[in-house]
């Protein structure tokens, strides 16, 4: 339900507004549907979402979904054309730079309103990065709905949220010890049996094979 | 026995068996499965022991709730890794003679679920299984057939002699040892005895 | 407080309690008779087991005359009669009381997420299938409801007209078993699951003479359906749809004014309004509440704004209402589907823009969600312009109605901790994917 209040823009200015110091910045959406995000900064999320909820305007008090991205690290080449000297003659030549952006994890807000019955308006926290810089505030203490889905990202992605009630690991055992839906995990090699395997199943049995003749197991 | 004797008692209320067909009737006809429904194929078991596709008339609608009171498991659904210890030391707790139904192609080797890091990939790495069910979910008449396969079989095993069963013969275990959860993984993976991966023969 | 018991021989000291026990509010007379505790012997002891015979079970008595005790720690699960499927609660009781309870879950994580990143968007919708495996159907209209957000495809009427009556089968079989189920929970061991099952194969007849199969139907696709409807499958559906009102009555007629019923259900589990909505609730389990949030009424996907229907409320939100409601809820959907099947127009049944191979939608991401019968059920989608999808994810309403099960527990006896669980209506293929 696209109405005008709710055109990121419009959200950006009156958060703005209620919580003095917070940094949004307007995410566009490519397809068709047009749901916009705001991100928001780590240190102002907790009083961005209750100024949300409790805002008369907006009166966010659902929140529908909680999700976790994993962003990696990615290389961004640029082609810069620069005009220099060579052997005498100015010329124009490409160069192409490689920038490193770092990588982070992200935590997805989707809120509606059950009052006013309009949404979504969508949230994104990002981590400073996918190593130790994993912490974001948790947004339990706004909506209590989000404490099991928080505690999913925790389980599957590893961002840690302070201030949560209860942060343990609520899919996997408790033993486990990584997080099986970033980007680099790596699977449990169990493919030893493979009747009719094909692409890239052939490819994990292959490897499977090799490992086994190179450490001459059973 | 002769039978035109046996035909003779018969028609006068005299009927005459061997002890171990009496044995195996009894056993094949009233199999009490444990109600172990893990996903999907356990709506289709519940489906069975509805009005339409009977399971009462087979001896097996009891649903015992305890394993202890159970001498089938029809493992329904995809076992995942959290959850097989405890189906092995549910089938270590049932007594013997017991029986396990793998039922549906989770089951049996991982099903569509096989890529998962969580699923594993087929019960008959840790237990043996008697029957496989193959079907995602199989229908409520393909669970008759493996429940009547399952009375054939029973009828067919011998009471003495090299070739009896595992609760008849003391030397071979009827329990077996439960996975712990690892650190990434099950350990250990698989129970070597009751489960080799096969020689595969790749034409590459 | 459960107490430390001693065999003694009979003729021995009796203890001085009120054997009798009592609910918070003070009624006693039906709780106790459905209940756990019964006297024995004359004696004003209580106690749970027969003792050997010649002897009674007597209360250790502690220093001041006080009978000490602790408390007990249980786990319910995963392996249980009436946890709907591999689902482990660790409750700690004070007697027969719920003093704290801590779901665990994820002993059906079959990572369908972690799956459906490494595969195409269409091949995703066979494990959509298996998520909540009662309501295929839904499922695969929440996914294809998303797929169409993200890359913008239209869907013809006659599709639209068959989503709504496949969606509409789907949510009365449903609420049928879920009656069901949660009176074999309360020891009608089977009967009412029996009735509820009959209608629910008459229903799934239907699905596989038009989808091929009865539970994992696959059936919609990105633009529409998979295939048209057969021929005769209108006239039988319409049979079965006018026959269903009668099923309900006699369902209601046994069940609604059952005093056995109403006294266990009645009261037990109450949800109050603000912490449903607190908790994102959805569903059947928050209209109980007395909250009017129905995603058929308030996002008018498909075509629902054509219908006439009512969305009913409950004022107590215990598991009576929620019961009632699922009831109510089944009278309106026949209502629907007696408006669809009449109103079906000829027409395609897939968008002709849209391409099922090479489907590669723009880069972007799109939340798309309906009322599944067990409360909202939604698809985020990350695209990065390839086939398959940078992130998938599944907001299930199993897993989010769970958060409060606690809180509805605590004060309860064990045996409604049961009852409150069924009514919760969750799946453990959607719970833990």
């Amino acid at each position: 339900m696209d109405t005008d209040k709710n055109a990121p823009e419009q959200i950006k200015s009156r958060v703005e507004v209620g919580v003095p110091g917070v940094r949004l910045e307007v995410v566009v959406n490519g397809s068709p549907c047009a749901q916009h995000s705001l991100v928001v900064d780590r240190e102002h999320a907790l009083l961005a979402a209750k100024f949300l909820k409790e805002d008369p305007a907006y009166r966010m008090d659902y929140v529908s979904n909680v999700t976790g991205v994993d962003w990696p690290e990615t290389t961004i080449k640029e082609i810069v054309k620069t005009k220099e000297v060579v052997d005498g003659v100015e010329r124009e030549i490409e160069r192409t730079t490689e920038k490193k952006k770092s990588g982070f994890l992200e935590a997805v807000y989707h809120l509606y309103s059950m009052e006013l019955k309009h949404g979504p308006v969508i949230l994104r926290i990002r981590t400073e990065n996918r190593a130790e810089g994993n912490h974001l505030p948790s947004l339990t203490p706004v909506w209590r709905g989000a404490e099991f889905q928080e505690r999913e990202i925790f389980d599957l992605y590893g961002i840690v949220f302070d201030g949560h009630p209860d942060l343990r690991r609520i899919l996997m055992w408790e033993e486990f010890k990584d997080y099986p839906m970033r980007k680099d995990y790596v699977e449990p090699d169990d493919y030893e049996y493979e009747p009719t395997p094909h692409d890239d199943v052939l490819e994990k049995a292959k490897k499977h094979a090799e490992k086994v003749l190179t450490t001459d197991g059973h | 026995m002769d039978e035109g004797l046996r035909s003779e008692l018969s028609k006068q209320g005299i009927f005459t068996t061997t002890l171990e067909d009496l044995y195996n009737w009894g056993r094949k006809n009233s199999i009490w499965p444990l109600g172990f429904g893990l996903a999907c194929c356990a709506i289709e078991m519940i489906a069975t022991s509805m009005a339409r596709y009977d399971l009462a008339r087979f001896g097996a609608e009891v649903f015992r709730p305890s394993p202890r009171q159970a001498d089938l498991m029809i493992v329904a659904g995809t076992v995942t890794k959290k959850m097989a210890p405890q189906v092995v030391r549910l089938y270590n707790q049932m007594p013997e003679p017991k029986y396990v139904i793998a039922m549906g192609a989770c089951a049996i080797s991982g099903g569509p679920f096989k890529q998962g890091y969580n699923v594993l990939k087929g019960i008959d790495r840790y237990i043996p299984v008697d029957i496989h069910i193959p079907g995602c979910p199989p229908r409520p008449e393909a669970l008759l057939h493996a429940l009547m396969t399952l009375q054939q079989k029973i009828d067919e095993q011998v009471l003495t002699g090299e070739r009896r069963p595992r609760h008849l013969n003391a030397d071979v275990p009827g329990e077996f040892p439960v996975p712990e959860y690892g650190e990434h993984d099950l350990v250990p993976t698989n129970n070597p005895d009751v489960w080799q991966p096969p020689a595969l023969v790749r034409e590459d | 407080m459960s107490a430390e018991f001693t065999l003694e021989k009979r003729g021995g000291e009796r203890a001085n309690e009120d054997g009798e026990s009592r609910t918070a509010d003070g009624r006693s007379a039906f709780r106790t008779a459905a209940g756990m505790t019964f006297t024995h012997n004359n004696s004003d002891t209580t106690q749970t087991t027969a003792p050997a015979k010649g002897f009674e079970l007597r209360p250790k008595a502690s220093h001041n005359g006080e009978i000490g005790g602790e408390l007990l720690e249980i786990s319910m699960g995963p392996q249980h009669p009436s946890t709907h499927g591999v689902f482990r609660m660790d409750v700690v009781l004070d007697g027969e009381r719920v003093v704290q309870l801590k779901p665990i879950f994820g002993y059906l994580h079959r990572n369908h997420e972690k799956i459906a990143e490494g595969t195409t968007y269409l091949a995703s919708i066979p494990y959509t299938d298996r998520l909540d495996y009662f309501c295929s159907l839904t499922n695969n209209w929440a996914y294809c409801l998303a797929v169409e957000k993200l890359a913008g495809l239209q869907v013809p009427e006659r599709a639209e007209y068959i989503r709504i009556i496949t969606a509409e089968l789907t949510r009365l079989q449903n609420h049928a078993c879920l009656g069901g189920f949660l009176l074999q929970d309360m020891g009608a061991s089977g009967t009412p699951l029996m009735y509820a099952f009959r209608e629910r194969e008459k229903i799934l007849d239907l699905f596989e003479s038009l989808t091929g199969a009865r539970m994992m139907c696959n059936y919609m696709r990105f633009g529409g359906c998979r295939c048209d409807l057969p021929a005769g499958w209108l006239e039988q559906s319409k049979r079965v749809v006018d026959d269903f009102p009668q099923f309900l009555d006699e369902f209601e007629a046994l069940l609604n004014e059952n005093e056995i019923l109403m006294s266990r259900t009645q009261g037990v589990g109450v949800l109050p309004r603000a912490l449903a909505v607190d908790a994102s609730i959805t569903g059947p389990m928050l209209r109980a509440c007395g909250v009017n949030y129905d995603i058929r009424k308030v996002d008018k996907y498909g075509i629902y704004d054509r219908f006439q229907f009512r969305v009913p409320l409950g004022d107590h939100g215990d598991v009576y209402d929620r019961y009632m409601i699922r009831v109510l809820e089944m009278r309106e959907s026949v209502k629907i589907l007696q408006h669809a099947l009449k109103d079906i127009p000829a027409g395609p049944i897939v968008d002709p823009k849209a391409k099922l191979r090479g489907f590669r939608p723009k880069p972007g991401e799109a939340y798309g969600r309906i009322e599944a019968p067990k409360g909202e059920l939604g698809f985020y989608l990350i695209s990065d312009g390839s086939p398959n999808p940078y992130r998938y994810r599944v907001r299930p309403p199993s897993f989010i109605n769970l958060t409060i099960l606690e809180d509805m527990c605590l004060g309860q006896h064990v045996a409604d901790v049961v009852i409150i669980l069924g009514s919760i209506d969750i799946v453990l293929g959607e719970v833990d994917r």
